[in-house]
């Protein structure tokens, strides 16, 4: 399971002189579900392209199972690829969609048959072969897609963005399907999306991109509780961004003023400093709206509040006008549970829920970002 | 009033385009040789039309010209469409616009410069000119029919072809040419009916080896119309419909 099935070292690519990737190493491993996620242009399809084998790398190599693959040609590496809009052969029926691959390695007939009634019939489309790709729905062209890529046992499938043109409820089901699928088939999935909840229902790991550059790697737990950098908390899911003054150093503990409030934080992985500016991370669900007479917290009022069946999402400005994201659960004892607009609160958090980010030194300052926005 | 007007309109429009040939259906089965009395139901002109000699040659003819014309300027005009589709390279665009200016050009132009052409290399006018004459002049809507189709041509769809094992090759046998075989027929029908009916250019440069229907029927007409020339129009008649229905039978069908 943790061996290295594909690694990429010192990959660079650009077109027309515009790097898209630069100098990326990634190494993914047998058997997991990796998830190349990013913003449009961050360098995820180019990237997945290169492992195909339908761009080549400017510099750098990929090795495949211990096989130098650089310079080989698409059709002799042993992966598929899912499309993003599914690239069936429309003038080929079903049947022989999925089986133009075996038929390339020239199988005998009988095999062919039966790996292809095999491969419709795991993803529920046996009573389909005779049809034509026009003849089916989205989610059976994806199906049909799937079926045809992983028939030919293949070490590694990529996957570009395959759920893309579907809606949303068709999507949630594909996304149960594809993790079964991959479970079932134990083949190694690298899987484009730009869809960060898809991204970390699904994946083992996820890679977080932008620019052609990793952001971070790591389990959809790391990457949503505990973000490298400003950029993929911003991504990955709703975030709140605090201003904070680290006041004291303690042992293993760091006191912080946030807006006039002073916490006493555990001490972050990063160099720390009295006096430095940091970030504190914290997401809406991990906001306490307690009543205006609590005695502790950031006071402010509900701009906002939207009933979410399951939550109840609100927005509240606090005195200096930052905006803050709650999101609570609704309660047994309450379920009348609501906020009127205007209403005073103070906002907290349980100690400990925080996540503390350096404030990087090309950031603009937190003022001058305000005066951009207004 | 409102209601019978465009009725009336558009009964006059198609009775303007299709009286013309239902006449000439009609006393092709005339049995009076001067041609515009009724003289009595008659398969004569049929008939003798088939005992004329230079007359069923002609036709024969035109239709291997047609075909020959036809399968050329597809096979160039499909690899040209491609390498305009697939390529990008200097001066595409000239090429691109030079092919509608072939297309846009008056025939009689054309019809000049081949001649010019052809006297100036020293060629023997006859089926050769002919032929190069016909394919030039089919080419450009060869090229303008093909690259229409790889315009909506998914581009993923060699790569799909490639990643499950097959070479460039095989893909284009299996994947790219089926994809775009409706618009190799489309333009091969095309090419096969302009080189059929041509006249203009076929004046110039043709020669005594080898006669062509259009320019036979024309000196024919000349002398004086003689009502085979009614029956031969009826045949053209049929045989261009049954082109068609072909054409639009293949195109349908593709389609599923």
């Amino acid at each position: 399971m943790n061996q290295t099935l594909l690694s990429l070292r010192n990959v660079s690519k650009s077109f027309d002189g515009k790097s898209v990737l630069d100098a990326l190493d990634l190494d993914i491993r047998d058997g997991e579900f990796i998830t190349l996620l990013g913003p449009s242009g961050c360098g995820k399809t180019t990237l997945l392209r290169l492992m195909a084998g339908f761009e080549h790398p400017d510099d750098g190599s990929l090795t495949l199972a211990g096989t130098d693959i650089t310079h080989t040609l698409p059709e002799h590496r042993p992966l598929n690829t899912v499309f993003q809009h599914y690239a069936l052969f429309p003038h080929m029926t079903v049947f022989d969609n999925v089986a133009y691959g075996l038929k390339m390695e020239k199988r005998p007939k009988d095999e062919i048959r039966q790996r292809v009634d095999e491969a419709l019939a795991m993803v529920q489309l046996g009573d389909f072969a005779r049809r034509k790709p026009h003849q089916l729905s989205g989610g059976q062209q994806q199906r049909v897609a799937i079926a045809r890529a992983v028939v030919k046992r293949p070490k590694l499938l990529l996957l570009d963005e395959p759920l893309s043109a579907l809606d949303y409820k068709l999507r949630r089901t594909m996304q149960v399907e594809l993790k079964r699928l991959q479970r079932e088939l134990g083949i190694t999935f690298v899987f484009v999306t730009h869809d960060q909840e898809e991204a970390l229902s699904m994946s083992d790991r996820v890679v977080v991109l932008k620019d052609g550059l990793i952001q971070q790697l790591g389990t959809p737990r790391e990457i949503y509780e505990r973000p490298a950098n400003l950029f993929t908390a911003r991504f990955v899911g709703e975030t709140n961004l605090f201003p904070g003054k680290l006041e004291r150093l303690g042992d293993g503990t760091i006191t912080v003023d946030v807006l006039g409030v002073h916490r006493t934080l555990r001490r972050p992985s990063f160099p720390v400093c009295e006096g430095q500016a940091v970030h504190v991370l914290l997401r809406p669900e991990d906001i306490r709206v307690l009543a205006p007479d609590a005695d502790h917290g950031l006071a402010g009022k509900v701009v906002e509040r939207n009933y979410k069946g399951s939550t109840l999402d609100s927005v509240i400005h606090l005195a200096d006008g930052t905006e803050v994201l709650a999101s609570e659960f609704f309660d047994e004892d309450d379920p009348m549970f609501d906020y009127r607009l205007g209403e005073p609160v103070k906002v907290s958090w349980v100690d400990g829920w925080e996540w503390l980010l350096p404030v990087e030194p090309d950031e603009l300052p937190a003022g001058a970002e305000l005066a951009v926005n207004a | 009033m409102n209601r019978w007007l465009p009725r009336a309109y558009l009964s006059i429009v198609y009775a303007l385009l299709y009286l013309p040939i239902l006449v000439l259906v009609v006393f092709s089965f005339n049995s009076s040789r001067t041609g515009y009395r009724w003289g009595g139901l008659s398969l004569q002109w049929y008939e003798s039309l088939f005992n004329n000699h230079a007359m069923v040659q002609a036709m024969w003819n035109s239709l291997w010209l047609a075909l020959a014309a036809a399968t050329v300027s597809t096979l160039i005009g499909a690899l040209t469409a491609l390498a305009l589709h697939r390529y990008r390279f200097r001066g595409k665009r000239v090429l691109n616009g030079m092919l509608f200016v072939v297309m846009m050009s008056p025939e009689i132009v054309l019809a000049i410069s081949l001649l010019a052409l052809f006297l100036l290399i020293g060629l023997q006018l006859g089926f050769v000119s002919l032929l190069l004459a016909h394919v030039t002049f089919c080419l450009p809507f060869v090229v303008i029919t093909v690259m229409a189709r790889l315009s909506g041509f998914d581009e993923r769809l060699p790569e799909a072809a490639r990643d499950l094992g097959a070479s460039d090759f095989t893909m284009t046998r299996t994947v790219l040419i089926p994809v775009i075989m409706p618009a190799l027929l489309a333009g091969w029908l095309l090419g096969f009916t302009l080189s059929l009916d041509d006249v203009v250019v076929s004046t110039f440069v043709s020669g005594p080896s080898y006669e062509i229907l259009p320019l036979r029927i024309y000196s024919m007409v000349r002398v004086g119309l003689k009502p085979e020339v009614n029956a031969l129009g009826t045949l053209l008649l049929v045989f261009s419909l049954v082109m068609l229905m072909l054409s639009q039978w293949i195109l349908t069908r593709s389609k599923r």
